[in-house]
């Protein structure tokens, strides 16, 4: 079955100004960097990594909702990058994204139902019965009444919000949606209502997720493959049993031993080697493997030469220089 | 004696549509050296009861309508502020969750950390600027005489943390007190910062009240744990046992909704609806509304903490059936 969405050499940069008031220069700020990435229709591929990784710039670039420095990105066998602005909005239909924070992503002055019926309206609807008749379907398919329609986001608590996000994000039927960090900012007993609502829309709907999220159980638990990026890099990619049963990539490692244990007994304090240091500066990425400065197997190889993705095992995939080539 | 002991606080907001109460009926203690961890959702008053101990409510619109908190044996609510102001530092001192907010932005951290320091001892500046990149150093900044004149904006989110905790530390408190410390940073930053609290509780034998959401933070860290839901403390335990035998419905419920990595399930256990706000709490147990496990009888009255053995209670009319 051809990808949904595939990508290849994607890179985006941002130009920074450094320096002082007189010595004032551009430096680009590499927050993707060369990635590749194919993702299959009804999967969920999650995205996970440190805060400055360039996940969520990832996420933006392959849906074109920031353009891309370079690279080539195909979805639906459409070449996104390069599409002119009509055509754009005719792709734009099948690939929609739901943002972390539901109390930024909607507009306070717009009703749950001004704020869900927009895409349609963008994309040609009439304020018909019919257009009604549709967003009220999709709030019940969000878990929300209808009675909901005519409040403001500020009526609702924090896990409704995200449902009006969510109704928004699907009610152009979108194939592939990208979920930025859809339950970080939630409390932690409303954040499974939301897990559990976005596993049940993907199988009524048929539906492709992009997850993108810090917290790796969450991840592991709604994924089918995962991804690990680090420093603008995907480091490391594959089915997700095998990549949480066994990383290969020492920055994969590092990650599952930061998670805190489960139960009491189980303290790992002064176990396992702690990831020493801060994740460095995409403003001037290390040489090499980008990891080389933090990892506890690093060899003379790793500070020239950057490694390439190689086969860890089937549908599992690092780019380290431990492994064979 | 205890180094802390809070009983029967009670606190209340005044706001546009009355009085609501934040916190109700709070009684713990906590001893020289131990970290109690305390979990709650957002608007279940851990935070309120964090503040009330180190005499930070804003009065109005905050009032304290009962009960007493005794550090070393004083009251603290019947202290004057200056009295306050000296106990903070040498006797208690709190880290907030976004250390960005909570660090001045004009001033360098070495300014901020001296500032610290002179406000409680009379010392000399050289002294004092070597007393700042010692505890900078302790708290795994590299390099802290250069850091010493960076500018908040110029570290990074742990750094910056790190930064909070020796502004905390440098007074050698005896009690710290941690709002959800660890929340705002990446996992592999968070596993440090743990680490590094529990060695300097080692090392100093300073009591810990560690605030967070995060079960995995207190399954880490925390010697007993307190559950609180919507105000009110709703189960109590040494940390062991509220793992293995968790008594409230709300516990078990908090346990069991976060995926953790050595499980693998298709449904996560969702605890249905939300924290109610203050002012539409249900009658009776305020869990009630959304418990698996409710009956007509949860909505009579506020059940009380009623212990089941030695250092665990929980208040819930159904424990002696589901224990």
């Amino acid at each position: 079955m051809p990808a949904l969405l595939k990508a290849e050499g994607l890179v985006k940069h941002y130009d920074v100004e450094t320096g002082g008031f007189l010595r004032r220069s551009r430096v680009p700020l590499r927050a993707v960097d060369g990635v590749d990435l194919e993702i299959q229709p009804g999967e969920t591929l999650g995205l996970v990594g440190e805060s400055g990784c360039g996940k969520s710039t990832l996420g933006r670039v392959l849906i074109r909702l920031v353009p891309a420095t370079a690279g080539y990105v195909e979805f639906d066998g459409a070449d996104v990058l390069r599409l002119d602005p009509r055509a754009l909005r005719e792709v734009r239909r099948g690939m929609q994204i739901v943002f972390q924070d539901p109390f930024g992503a909607l507009n306070p002055r717009m009703s749950v139902e001004e704020t869900v019926m927009e895409p349609l309206l963008i994309h040609g609807a009439r304020r018909s019965a019919e257009t009604h008749a549709e967003v009220g379907r999709m709030l019940e398919m969000v878990g929300l009444p209808d009675s909901a329609r005519h409040r403001f986001p500020h009526e609702f608590s924090g896990g409704q919000r995200q449902r009006v996000g969510i109704a928004r994000a699907l009610i152009l039927r979108p194939k592939l949606v990208v979920l930025d960090e859809p339950v970080s900012a939630l409390d932690v007993s409303v954040q499974a209502q939301i897990v559990n609502l976005l596993s049940d829309l993907q199988g009524e709907l048929g539906l492709t997720y992009l997850f993108i999220a810090h917290d790796l159980g969450v991840v592991k638990h709604i994924s089918t493959r995962v991804a690990v990026m680090y420093l603008g890099k995907v480091v490391e990619i594959g089915e997700k049993r095998a990549l949480y049963a066994a990383p290969k990539h020492p920055y994969t490692q590092a990650l599952l031993a930061s998670v805190p244990v489960t139960h009491p007994s189980r303290r790992k304090r002064g176990g396992q080697a702690r990831l020493a240091g801060d994740i460095p500066t995409a403003l001037a990425p290390p040489s090499g493997c980008r990891f080389h400065t933090r990892c506890p197997h690093v060899m003379d190889v790793c500070r020239t030469e950057e490694p390439a993705m190689r086969a860890a095992g089937p549908d599992h995939q690092a780019a380290c220089h431990l492994l064979p080539a | 004696m205890s180094l802390l002991e809070v009983d029967g606080l009670t606190t209340a907001f005044q706001t546009s549509s009355g009085q609501v109460t934040a916190v109700e009926d709070i009684s713990f203690s906590l001893d020289k050296g131990e970290i109690l961890g305390i979990v709650g959702e957002s608007g279940s008053g851990k935070s309120v009861t964090a503040l009330a101990i180190m005499g930070l409510l804003p009065k109005p619109p905050a009032r304290i309508l009962g009960g007493a908190i005794r550090f070393e044996g004083q009251d603290l609510l019947r202290q004057s502020d200056r009295s306050m102001r000296r106990m903070r530092g040498p006797g208690m001192a709190m880290v907030f969750q976004e250390p960005m907010t909570s660090l001045n932005p004009v001033f360098t951290i070495g300014d901020q950390i001296i500032e610290t320091i002179r406000a409680h001892e009379t010392i000399s500046s050289r002294d004092s600027f070597k007393r700042a990149v010692d505890i900078l150093a302790r708290v795994g900044i590299p390099s802290p005489d250069k850091r010493m004149s960076d500018y908040p904006h110029q570290l990074s989110g742990g750094q910056r943390q790190r930064v909070m905790l020796a502004i905390a530390l440098v007074c050698r408190p005896k009690l710290l007190i941690a709002d959800e410390p660890t929340t705002a940073l990446d996992v592999t930053i968070q596993a440090q910062i743990l680490d590094l609290l529990m060695d300097l509780r080692d090392e100093f034998g300073m009591a810990i009240m560690l605030i967070t959401h995060n079960m995995g933070v207190i399954a880490e860290t925390a010697d007993r744990v307190m559950v609180m839901y919507a105000g009110r403390v709703v189960e109590q335990a040494p940390v062991a046992r509220l793992f293995d035998a968790p008594l409230h419905p709300y516990t078990r419920g908090l346990l069991a909704c976060v995926p953790t990595l050595d499980q693998d399930t298709d449904r996560l256990v969702a605890i249905p609806g939300s924290l109610p706000e203050p002012a539409r709490r249900p009658p009776g147990c305020r869990f009630s509304v959304r418990c698996p496990l409710v009956v007509p009888a949860c909505s009579d009255a506020i059940p009380p903490l009623a212990g089941v053995e030695p250092g665990h209670a929980a208040a819930c009319i159904r424990i002696g059936e589901t224990a």
